[in-house]
């Protein structure tokens, strides 16, 4: 999209008054976008460098700016101090079943809601669009109680479950479906003799890959940093997350912030790359809302 | 190929829709709608989560007048105004100009730049959150650090601190510090927003403009701003909604107790505590329900202020 932009206000059309006044105030704009830049990534690389010193290094006049070699040590004082692996392992797992479930949910409400019609569509659609723009405080108290109620406190599927009901998952596959799915294929296999739900399995859902690896992608991240969630839920070291377990090694008095650090990059890093591999489609699936 | 499910499975096209939208259905219904209400519920009840769900005691209006009353409650809020206020207008004022920029003189770059003011977006706020309170710390952080020398040079140096700022424990320091982190989080987000809708204004209107004489400073106050109006609705009501519901960062940065002089405790970490520090899960469900009428009204009332010209 950027290589084929035309520039409204195109060098080709800069007025001959352009004087070295106008040429410096453009140079010293793109220094300082450039300088944003390097602001933004900053705290990212002094996170790294931090996960690669001790706690008396990161706090020493002037701090680190370079890598050095304690970060096995403390990756180390993490595995003492928490079930760091374990913690990271459940990340993972609920991160992997709340995408799982949300694809296959969405993607088959979202098709419900591009291709069928059928009674109250209209105001189900609506209702569900509304909770999008609910506060998530509003659920934190109730959802507790849901929980204890349940039995589900300090169970992976407290978080994994109640994650698929997206309702941005809804949006986002009835928005791609009805765009890009063509309803003549649909009847086509209709009047060949597929089923209702052999129609979504072979001809929609393999149509639907785009779509999907947006809102796995999105999906996964969001249930990776998921904070609020687990602290409401988690009671045991042995069942917190990893943004939950980062949160239980502060202390007032004796924080290990090397291995904090260390934490806190492990912990980042997928998402580094994650987002490297595949920037496009994650800025574009989060803002879609806005952009329609 | 087989295009044939066993017969159990054919559904009539009638019933279709039904069956596909009732996994999501029945998730949304119970842990989506139910709470919602249930928490209206327990907005007029007092109950202790120690003593099981039968001990939940009809009190009427008790638990918002509660609230209403409730010194810390107004507090939060303020304090919730103040971080909204702070970290969203500079979001938006350097988000502007900055996509109109990116939009107009980067090509190759331009993705790049985008993604290292989007990244911070798609990361932890508590990993980030855990790695400012370095960065803030007082003696030894790096942000003092760079304060410091910045002081040294001169007229910008006269309007720094003079000496080193205690970030985290100051009551009249926390927030700035929580802003800055919420500012650096989000404005990327919002830089993506305004360069796709920089993208659908017609390049025809800056080439009249330029026909006319016009000045690119001209060309931004007369065309760029008010094309992208809807999209600033659009960006402000989502900075509302979220400045609004601001929780993890001063959560993390305060240790989850607010800060000194409850300076950092916003409305979503004092609901927090209400429930699972005060057990008083009444009062937290009521005080939601009137953090959440605020929000709607902020929502409305900014749809109103951003129509206005149209009409």
């Amino acid at each position: 999209m950027s290589t084929t932009m035309p520039t409204p206000t195109g060098t080709t059309v800069r007025p001959a008054s352009a004087t070295s006044g106008a040429l410096m105030s453009t140079w010293s704009a793109y220094l300082l976008v450039g300088a944003g830049a390097l602001l933004m990534l900053a705290p990212f690389y002094f996170m790294f460098v931090f996960a690669t010193h001790s706690r008396t290094e990161i706090f020493s006049l002037p701090p680190p700016m370079w890598f050095g070699n304690d970060f096995l040590n403390n990756v180390q004082i993490l595995t003492q101090r928490l079930p760091f692996w374990r913690n990271l392992g459940l990340s993972l797992y609920v991160g992997l079943c709340n995408t799982g479930l949300t694809l296959l949910f969405c993607s088959m409400g979202g098709y419900a809601f591009a291709m069928y019609e059928f009674r109250f569509k209209k105001a189900l659609f609506g209702l569900v669009m509304g909770t999008m723009l609910l506060p998530s405080f509003m659920n934190m108290i109730p959802s507790f109680m849901i929980m204890d109620l349940l039995g589900w406190i300090d169970q992976p599927r407290a978080l994994y479950i109640p994650g698929a009901a997206s309702a941005f998952g809804i949006f986002l596959m009835r928005q791609f479906i009805a765009s890009s799915v063509p309803r003549e294929l649909v009847e086509a296999a209709r009047i060949d003799g597929c089923g209702e739900l052999g129609i979504y399995a072979r001809i929609v859902l393999p149509l639907l890959k785009p779509a999907l690896g947006t809102l796995g992608l999105i999906t996964f991240i969001s249930s990776w940093n998921n904070f609020i969630g687990p602290l409401v839920v988690m009671r045991s070291p042995e069942m917190y997350t990893l943004p939950l377990a980062l949160r239980s090694l502060q202390s007032p008095v004796d924080t290990e912030w090397g291995a904090l650090m260390a934490g806190s990059a492990i912990a980042t890093l997928p998402l580094i790359v994650l987002f490297a591999l595949c920037s496009r489609q994650l800025i574009s699936g989060l803002t879609v809302g806005a952009v329609k | 190929m087989r295009l044939s499910l066993p017969s159990f499975l054919r559904l009539s096209p009638r019933y279709a829709p039904y069956a596909l939208l009732a996994p999501f259905l029945v998730l949304f219904a119970v842990f989506g709608l139910f709470p919602l209400l249930f928490s209206l519920y327990l907005a007029f009840h007092s109950w202790e989560p120690t003593s099981g769900l039968g001990a939940m005691h009809w009190v009427g209006l008790d638990n918002f007048s509660f609230a209403l009353q409730d010194e810390w409650f107004w507090k939060s809020l303020r304090n919730t105004a103040w971080l909204a206020i702070a970290s969203g207008v500079p979001q938006h004022l350097v988000a502007i100009p900055l996509a109109t920029f990116l939009h107009l003189a980067f090509r190759r770059w331009r993705n790049a730049m985008v993604g290292a003011y989007f990244l911070p977006y798609i990361t932890s706020s508590v990993a980030i959150a855990i790695l400012f309170s370095s960065l803030f710390s007082t003696d030894y952080g790096l942000i003092n650090l760079a304060i410091a020398t910045l002081r040294e040079l001169p007229l910008l140096g006269a309007l720094l601190p003079q000496a080193a700022v205690d970030w985290l424990n100051d009551p009249d320091s926390l927030k700035p510090a929580i802003a800055t982190i919420v500012f650096w989080r989000y404005v990327g987000f919002n830089v993506v927003l305004y360069l796709a809708a920089l993208q659908t204004i017609p390049p025809d209107l800056y080439e009249a403009a330029t026909m006319d004489g016009a000045g690119r400073f001209q060309q931004f106050f007369h065309i760029t701003l008010p094309s992208l109006r809807p999209m600033i609705f659009f960006g402000v009501t989502l900075s509302v909604i979220g400045g609004l519901q601001l929780f993890e960062e001063p959560f993390i940065l305060t240790g989850g107790k607010g800060g000194s002089d409850q300076a950092g405790m916003t409305a979503a970490v004092y609901l927090y505590r209400n429930a699972f520090d005060f057990n008083d899960f009444g009062a937290a469900s009521a005080m939601s329900w009137l953090l959440f009428l605020i929000v709607a009204a902020l929502t409305w009332l900014t749809h109103r202020a951003f129509r206005r010209k149209d009409d």
